[in-house]
């Protein structure tokens, strides 16, 4: 194997339409280990961004010492990333673990035991819900949790305590994939299925830098593009990124204007007649409203608003438009932007006027971030109920009710569910007074840091944050709970192609550290939390009673997962849901379901569907009696909002936009990356990604520590001069402050970001903000960006 | 003909729903979804207007009837403070879209009465942002009804 370091996608394994992607064994061991020394190899998936590889964890003497990648998995046949390779057991393994509770004495966090920890949130937790109620709770979870642990909160939260304030940071990472799915299909669900890579003849990646986010899979992209009849490849991104190298069309937007490109491409189809009538007549509602929103969009106009070509706009078009199979991905260049939900519509639209579902190669992946942000949208630890159930549908409601035996009423469905922001914002007025973390870090990750850091320090907030590390976050709690982390419990968690995967539990948790699910099993037990019988409402013993009560939850929604079990996920390949008893799993055609739609009808029927929608401008519900009277039940919505320019756009004291974004080595705020020499030596601190001509108006050169200013904040940062579209800066969202002497001067992108949000998936805009750059100093020498990747010197390669 | 009294009435509804907005959307800068969406609703009120001026060129606005006038209702000057703030403050747009909405309908209803279709154009046009008007407040007013009248204090 080479080095992942400095060939992050590894050896060509190249392969042709239609054929199966070859097998390539990528592992890494302890160094000084050979295989030999290895007692044993337990298996799991990798959990460092929402690909979900396949892989075995090496044991020795009770430690993890390696990992290999699983070469009968259908997701990655074997391979592994560099964050996988590096950054797993390594990330984990740091003397800074997390080992005993603590507890807030006089200002100071000390250790202390779990009872004292435990019995001090269970004082301050029944003291709140007998004075102020369960609107007095709030809890703020991960993407990075298992399945078992999220159903778990989410029972805990919405049946114990009552509350609708339940969010995931996959509210920043993936609720937009979520909000545009219900909007056009009726539900949640990710249509396609990595396996249409091997088969497509077009792949377009919207604000998706694959090469950096899912490494392995971009492997599977390269495969195909070294391979014969290779497919055609479209981006969109600001930046030059490895996969815009490789484009066909590269169409660098404006941060900010996705929309109006959507809008155009769109246009362009109808225009062309590169449409299928029967397909939209059957399938489809609301195709004339379409119409007319986009009619104005010509090329030249999204040229003009966008800052692209207008050839390039007729080309990406006619690519999808005459295209035999098109795959289309999309991530957080639209999630985190303007028009998250409308443009990600548009992309749902273009799948639907070509008919372009559920066959092999036409498919459709609204991308998740965090390995196991699929779940927390399905077990209802974020604003979802479980089981993809309607809100607005008291039925939907009573089903749950039954399931845990509990008083409908106490079910929060009476408001929509609170998303993060605005559950901080009621912390921040002090209307929510219990606050729980877990496994996130909003500290750094969070808009506009210094009104976090203010509400995470208010005097009326009790404070619960439990994770591996002491992150940025949990030294502001009143008690911090040690957790085990990836490879020391069991669970099963589900990646962005709805593959599921069992981790199985390799090695112990170091000192006292407990699982997420022990942690919320162990409150529910002392809050007392029972059923309509006064039965325990959280009985589970482990995980697996916990996969077990979950099923049964899944049954009969979109997302089925009865046909599954532990012992049925242990020794093969990961298994894509729905997959129930008459498709069982394990026989030789039918091991879950590939893709979804394949008939072209869509959960959408009123007593089915998900949501009953929202508009797209302002996320006002559309609420049931209007989505009765005009529902074609089975049929997709073609959902569509014309562009209107974001609200902080660039001006004279902020002449320049700026986005945030990832580097292929760190993961989220690199609480394991940053702790993993390999990795934190590949990308060591953070940088200001700046154009030629820009760098050269600031009077910048390579290196140089420039101050980034926007209205919320600014960073002292290095410049790198790169390939980026003049007029827009990038800032990798990964660093904040553990690893830097206290003091220190501003780092973390998200000093700049602005507090707003999508109006229906509620998804921050990490990627609309207008800053100015100053040169502060001379540098000592180039930046320590890297070079392997989009942050690489600038070649020329800019427009 | 009294139509002209009624597009008067109209006219400065909207003049009167575009101010409150932006005093509202000022005044609550920390709620960003309400700071942004109501210039956004501020700006559709300044469009409805535009569209109004050609009829209002051709039928004249008459803006004396004090009768009429009685009608319209008080536009907002300032925001309220304190944790029921937000929830009056958007009840009261509530009351002025209303008000909005139901003089378009009649409005409308007198537009087909004179087959006038231009003004029928412009009352289609409008009428659905007065209606998105008012499930966006009831939205967001269902929304911090919970929080801000049973735990805000
Ligand atoms: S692609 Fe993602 S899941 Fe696969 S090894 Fe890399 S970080 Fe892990």
């Amino acid at each position: 194997m080479t080095d992942r370091i400095a060939d992050i996608w590894g050896e060509r394994t190249p392969h042709g339409s239609g054929q199966a992607w070859p097998g390539r064994v990528d592992q890494v061991l302890a160094e000084g280990l050979t295989d030999g020394d290895v007692d044993r190899w337990v298996q799991s998936a990798c959990v460092l961004c929402s690909n979900g590889c396949g892989c075995d964890i090496a044991v020795k003497d009770g430690k993890m010492v390696g990992i290999r990648g699983r070469a009968q998995d259908r997701v990655n046949r074997g391979r592994l990333g560099p964050k996988g390779l590096y950054g797993s057991w390594q990330g984990e393994q740091h003397r800074d673990r997390l080992t005993r509770p603590l507890i807030r004495v006089d200002g100071r966090l000390v250790e202390t035991d779990w009872d004292t920890a435990m019995g001090r949130i269970v004082e301050r937790s029944k003291e709140l819900l007998a004075s102020k109620g369960p609107l007095s709770h709030g809890f703020y979870t991960s993407g990075q949790l298992f399945l078992e642990e999220y159903y778990a909160l989410g029972i805990l939260g919405k049946a114990g305590i009552g509350t609708p304030h339940m969010d995931g940071n996959t509210r920043l990472c993936t609720a937009t994939a979520a909000a545009s799915l219900k909007e056009s299909f009726g539900a949640d669900g990710q249509p396609g299925s990595y396996a249409d890579v091997d088969e497509c003849s077009a792949i377009f990646l919207y604000g998706h830098n694959m090469a950096e986010t899912q490494t392995v899979l971009w492997a599977r992209v390269l495969d195909r593009l070294e391979g014969p009849n290779p497919p055609k490849l479209v981006c969109v991104d600001p930046r030059d990124t490895e996969v815009a190298r490789r484009a066909d069309v590269h169409l660098p937007v404006h941060p900010g204007t996705n929309l109006a490109l959507m809008n155009g491409l769109v246009r362009e189809l109808f225009a062309n007649g590169w449409i299928d009538e029967d397909y939209i007549a059957e399938h489809t509602a609301n195709v004339d409203q379409l119409r007319s929103v986009v009619e104005p969009w010509t090329p030249e106009k999204v040229a003009e608003t966008c800052g692209v070509q207008a050839a390039d706009v007729r080309r990406a078009a006619e690519i999808f438009g005459t295209g035999e199979k098109i795959l289309s991905t999309v991530l957080q260049g639209f999630y985190q932007s303007a028009h998250a939900t409308a443009s990600a519509c548009q992309v749902n639209n273009l799948h639907l006027l070509r008919g372009m579902l559920g066959r092999p190669g036409c498919g459709l992946l609204q991308m998740n971030g965090q390995p196991t942000a699929q779940n927390n949208r399905e077990c209802g630890a974020d604003g979802d109920l479980p089981g993809f159930r309607n809100w607005e549908n008291p039925q939907h409601v009573q089903d749950l009710a039954r399931l845990w035996n509990v008083d409908p009423a106490i079910i929060p469905d009476w408001a929509p569910p609170t998303h993060a922001l605005q559950i901080f914002r009621y912390v921040e007025q002090g209307s929510i007074e219990l606050l729980w973390i877990s496994a996130t870090n909003p500290a750094v990750s969070m808009p506009q840091l210094e009104r976090i850091r203010h509400i995470l320090d208010q005097e009326s907030l009790f404070l619960v944050v439990q994770d591996i590390y002491l992150t940025e976050t949990a030294q502001y709690a009143d008690v911090v709970l040690p957790c085990a982390a990836w490879g020391e419990k069991t669970g099963t968690f589900t990646n962005a192609d709805r593959t599921v995967h069992l981790s199985e539990k390799a090695v112990d948790p170091p000192g006292e550290a407990r699982s997420d699910l022990d942690v919320f099993l162990d409150y529910a037990r002392r809050m007392g939390f029972t059923d309509k019988d006064g039965r325990p409402l959280l009985d589970w013993s482990g995980p697996e009673d916990g996969f077990e009560a979950w099923k049964e939850c899944s049954r009969g929604r979109p997302c089925d997962y009865t046909g599954l079990s532990y012992d049925k996920l242990r020794g093969g390949s990961g298994i894509q849901w729905p997959c129930t008893d008459d498709q069982p799993a394990g026989t030789e055609h039918s091991t879950g379901t590939e893709r979804l739609y394949t008939d072209g009808g869509f959960p959408t029927a009123p007593e089915y569907c998900e949501s009953f929608g929202h508009d797209l401008l302002t996320g006002a519900t559309t609420g049931e009696t209007e989505y009765k009277a005009t529902v074609q039940p089975g049929k997709a919505w073609l959902k569509a909002l014309d562009y209107t320019p974001p609200h902080e756009e660039p001006d004279a004291e902020y002449p320049l936009r700026y986005t945030t974004g990832r580097t292929a080595y760190h993961f989220h705020t690199r609480t394991k990356t940053g702790r993993s020499r390999r990795l934190n030596g590949a990308a060591p601190e953070p940088w200001i990604e700046m154009s030629v001509e820009d760098a050269a108006r600031a009077g910048c050169q390579e290196g140089d520590i420039a101050r980034v200013t926007s209205r919320r904040g600014s960073l002292e940062v290095p410049v790198r001069v790169g390939d980026i579209r003049p007029g827009t800066v990038f800032a990798p969202f990964h660093y904040g402050y553990w690893d830097t002497s206290d003091g220190g001067p501003h780092r973390a992108a998200n000093e700049l970001t602005i507090t707003e949000w999508d109006p229906v998936s509620k998804q921050p805009l990490f990627k609309n903000a207008a800053v100015r750059v100053e040169k502060l100093r001379t540098g000592d020498g180039p930046s320590k960006a890297p070079d392997t990747t989009a942050s690489r010197r600038a070649t020329g390669a800019q427009r | 003909m009294k139509l002209p009294v009624y597009i008067g009435l109209l006219d400065e509804a909207e003049a009167t729903l575009a101010s409150s907005f932006r005093v509202v959307a000022d005044g609550h800068g920390d709620e960003p979804d309400v700071h942004f969406i109501l210039q956004t609703f501020a700006k559709k009120c300044d469009a409805h207007r535009e569209a109004l001026k050609p009829v209002i060129d051709r039928y004249g606005e008459d803006i004396e009837g004090e009768e009429e006038h009685r009608l319209t209702a008080n536009g907002m000057t300032e925001v309220r403070s304190g944790p029921l703030a937000l929830m009056l403050d958007l009840q009261d747009l509530y009351v002025l879209v209303n008000h909005i909405d139901v003089t378009w309908m009649m409005v409308g209803q007198a537009a087909k009465g004179a087959r006038d279709t231009e003004l029928q154009g412009v009352v289609e046009q409008c009428e659905g942002d007065s209606e998105l008007e008012i499930r966006w407040l009831q939205t967001r007013m269902k929304q911090a009804a919970p929080q801000a009248l049973l735990v805000a204090e």
